[in-house]
């Protein structure tokens, strides 16, 4: 039985309890009603997005890839799109995720540079403070309910010292030596950490770029929406550079010979 | 509309923290392991965080809130600072950090807090936290992932549950620091074969009241000084390794 | 009732192109007791006088801490002091909270030139009427500012605020090659020595030979009624200072060891530096680091 005579079906006012009834079984909403607000979208999931970015620390500073695919669903749609991005003198960003959001927040980044450019007293955005901001950025709309659909690696050289920093849609922070975002940190975060870590110091750009390499040419052949195309970035004390897209060389004959998985063990 | 699947704001980061209270100490310490499923994120992000001359947070629960929520106490900290020219005082900061989760209560912080440090009057004190604000003083309190684990070996070990003084004689109320910081270590090692959320780094920090000697420190390698007050409180933090695996 | 016809409201020019109002509230900091502030290439120090209103009131405040790396001392009114500090602690922690950086001084003292702006040129609105000297440390080192209700922001060597500080800063002035000269060096070796010489010791003595040409004629300073702000690398005399050398305020007994060292102002002064004519033409001139002093 329904103890609430507001609902017994008699006329009633939405907003004002004409029949005194109280307790209303529900509370009008004085809330602002929006008239477009059925129209208006927040991110409930990626569209077009791009997969893994991955990132080292080395001797001279920082090294990033990601690939240039951005996907639409399992669709291979876009094969030339850039998913590293330069940020100032000492900064590059790799996104992975939606592809729409990170347009956003290449241009928010931008506008950011742009006015502290114009301020022109000296005092120069690093890597950490970009980071911050970037994850200040994050961690906002997703305590907004309106994540930006991102999983992103902050890279950078100043002063000096190099900057490696993960974030994410739900404003998740952390820096290590070797970083991956989506599949990569399954596939490639081990072959990574058992390259680098420990060895920070040692290696080379030369070494740098194998071990990237390696790890890019693994993740192709697992990731079904990565693509043999991808690009490397660095930022070192020369600055951040972006090199040509470049391609692993892959082997897909038959597999006679592999041993060592499942059943074949001779 | 129909209704969508929804993104969820929260994550869990693993990790655990723990804290005991001496008679005039107080020690607060945390794994360094950050990371979500089966993912190590990184071997190296600090939990706990030395908040005053003579107070200490330790944060579990999810990593981007946590870090949110110190910022945000370190800064209210900070105006009071400002306010009144001195730190404020642990039970005050305890009070500070019931409000500001509680008013998050209908979006709360995913995380469970423990604050460490010296009451106004010396005494070693423990705040465990909810994340939603409810809070009490205690002796010792694990949190997080390996609470399960690590909370029942100090109910037997600091509160003596389940065993039996010898008789004529009745269990200490308080336990020296050198006691307590082998107690930590252990529960933390233990914590690290057990469970997978747990390992990669220790992070141990000591807060010892005026006058408290810093000899139950001597037994362990590397403990480091960060910061001393006029009055003679003294902040150390103690770095060891755990199993990476 | 008014002194002048131009003066009755702040957006109104005068016929010589004055804004009166905006004067006036140059009078109000100098109503003011003084404050003094200086910088080697390693520290910058404040110091000032503190009033009391009488035997039984307490001496007023002079100095406030914005952040770690910045504090300000005061002349005028201390309730628009209030204020404006207020607002250079928010930004400061927003700095830190969006960009985990200390903000820089410069950008700090700017934001409050352009808020005094405003109110000298706003319909409704009056000037504050107090100055701030503001010392801060970045990248780049140490530095001092001043701020003036006018919405003016310079930055300097070594300057003066409030009643008499003309006196003081006539000091400087003559004294300024003196304390100025470990610019000439390179920062490590200006660190190493200030080791052996004290450079911050002498700084704050500078600084209060300087205070004390702003006193009236029976007055002295003391404990009580003097305040010293410093940053940079802590000094012979203090105890506890963090690492990066943050702001602290020095007030009463630990202000002896400063205090007691000053030469009785009758006692025939120091030679003078034996290059005088590296006089300060250009105070405004920011001390970056390639500043070429010799060719001053």
């Amino acid at each position: 039985m329904d103890h609430f005579p507001t609902n017994w079906g008699r006329p009633r006012n939405d907003t004002v309890d004409a029949y005194n009834t109280y307790p209303l079984h529900q509370r009008p909403d004085w809330r602002p009603k929006d008239s477009f607000a059925d129209g208006i979208q927040r991110t409930q999931q990626p569209i077009v997005t791009g997969t893994s970015v991955l990132a080292i620390k080395y001797k001279d500073g920082i090294m990033m890839a990601a690939d240039n695919l951005a996907s639409y669903g399992s669709l291979a749609r876009f094969k030339d799109i850039q998913r590293l991005h330069v940020v100032g003198d000492y900064t590059i960003l790799g996104a992975g995720g939606d592809m729409s959001d990170f347009q956003h927040i290449q241009h928010t980044l931008d506008s950011l540079m742009i006015e502290e450019f114009s301020v022109d007293d000296g005092h120069k955005l690093g890597p950490p403070e970009i980071y911050e901001y970037l994850s200040r950025l994050m961690y906002g709309r997703r305590s907004e309910m309106n994540p930006l659909w991102n999983s992103i690696l902050v890279g950078g050289f100043k002063d000096g010292k190099s900057f490696l920093g993960y974030v994410d849609l739900l404003g998740t922070t952390y820096s290590a030596s070797t970083l991956a975002t989506g599949y990569g940190s399954m596939i490639a975060q081990p072959l990574l950490r058992k390259a680098v870590e420990g060895r920070e110091h040692l290696i080379t750009e030369e070494e740098a770029r194998e071990i990237i390499k390696t790890s890019m040419k693994v993740l192709f052949y697992r990731d079904a929406r990565s693509l043999n195309k991808y690009q490397i970035g660095t930022i070192t004390a020369a600055g951040p550079k972006i090199y040509e897209a470049q391609s692993s060389e892959t082997e897909w004959s038959f597999a006679e010979g592999i041993r060592g998985y499942g059943a074949q063990t001779q | 509309m129909p209704q969508q699947r929804q993104f969820n704001p929260y994550s869990e980061n693993g990790g655990t923290i723990l804290a005991i209270a001496g008679a005039d100490f107080a020690v607060v310490a945390g794994d360094t392991r950050q990371s979500e499923g089966y993912s190590i994120q990184t071997r190296y992000a600090p939990k706990v965080f030395r908040l005053t001359d003579k107070a200490v947070l330790a944060v579990n629960g999810f990593a981007a809130d946590g870090n949110i929520l110190v910022k945000t106490v370190k800064q209210r900290l900070e105006w009071y600072r400002h306010a009144h020219a001195k730190d404020m005082p642990l039970r005050a900061i305890a009070r500070l950090i019931q409000t500001i989760l509680y008013a998050k209560r209908f979006f709360p912080y995913y995380v469970y807090n423990i604050l460490g440090g010296i009451e106004e009057d010396g005494t070693g004190a423990v705040y465990s936290f909810d994340p939603v604000g409810s809070y009490e003083r205690e002796a010792c309190r694990a949190a997080g992932a390996a609470q399960a684990l690590v909370q029942p070996f100090l109910d037997n070990q600091i509160y003596f549950k389940n065993q039996k003084p010898k008789p004529g004689q009745s269990h200490p109320t308080h336990l020296p620091l050198d006691h307590v910081l082998s107690l930590v270590i252990d529960s933390f090692t233990s914590a690290t074969e057990r469970h997978i959320e747990v390992g990669d780094g220790l992070e141990i920090y000591v807060v010892l009241a005026r006058g408290h000697s810093a000899q139950g420190l001597s037994n362990i390698p590397g403990a480091q000084e960060i910061s001393q007050t006029d009055e003679g409180e003294r902040v150390f933090v103690v770095r060891r390794d755990l199993k990476k695996d | 009732m008014f002194r002048n016809t131009y003066d009755s409201d702040n957006t109104v020019f005068s016929p010589q192109g004055r804004l009166h109002q905006v004067e006036y509230a140059l009078e109000a900091v100098k109503q003011g007791s003084a404050a003094v502030g200086l910088v080697s290439k390693t520290h910058a120090v404040l110091l000032a006088l503190k009033r009391s209103t009488g035997e039984l009131a307490a001496y007023q405040q002079k100095m406030i801490r914005i952040d770690d790396h910045v504090g300000i001392a005061i002349a005028g009114l201390t309730s628009d002091a209030r204020v404006l500090s207020n607002f250079m602690r928010q930004q400061a922690m927003s700095s830190r909270m969006m960009f985990n950086r200390p903000v820089p001084v410069n950008r700090l003292v700017t934001s409050i030139a352009d808020k005094a702006q405003v109110n000298t040129q706003e319909y409704g609105r009056r000037p504050y009427g107090v100055g701030f000297l503001v010392i801060g440390q970045d990248q780049s080192g140490p530095h001092l500012h001043e701020f003036s209700p006018s919405g003016n922001s310079y930055e300097y060597y070594a300057m003066s605020i409030g009643a008499r500080s003309q006196s003081a800063k006539t000091y400087l002035e003559k004294h300024f090659a003196e304390f100025a000269d470990c610019m000439l060096l390179f920062r490590l070796l200006a660190t190493i020595l200030s080791y052996f010489l004290g450079s911050l010791e002498k700084l704050i003595q500078h600084g209060l030979y300087a205070l004390r040409e702003t006193l009236q004629q029976d007055k002295e300073l003391t404990i009580n009624n003097t305040s010293v702000g410093i940053l940079g690398p802590s000094g012979v005399d203090e105890r506890n200072v963090k690492a990066d050398g943050s702001f602290r305020i020095i007030e009463g007994a630990p202000l002896r060891f400063y205090l007691d060292n000053m030469k009785p102002k009758d006692a025939p002064e120091a030679p003078p530096a034996a290059v005088p004519a590296a006089e300060p033409t250009e105070p405004q001139a920011p001390p970056t680091e390639d500043v070429q002093m010799a060719e001053q």
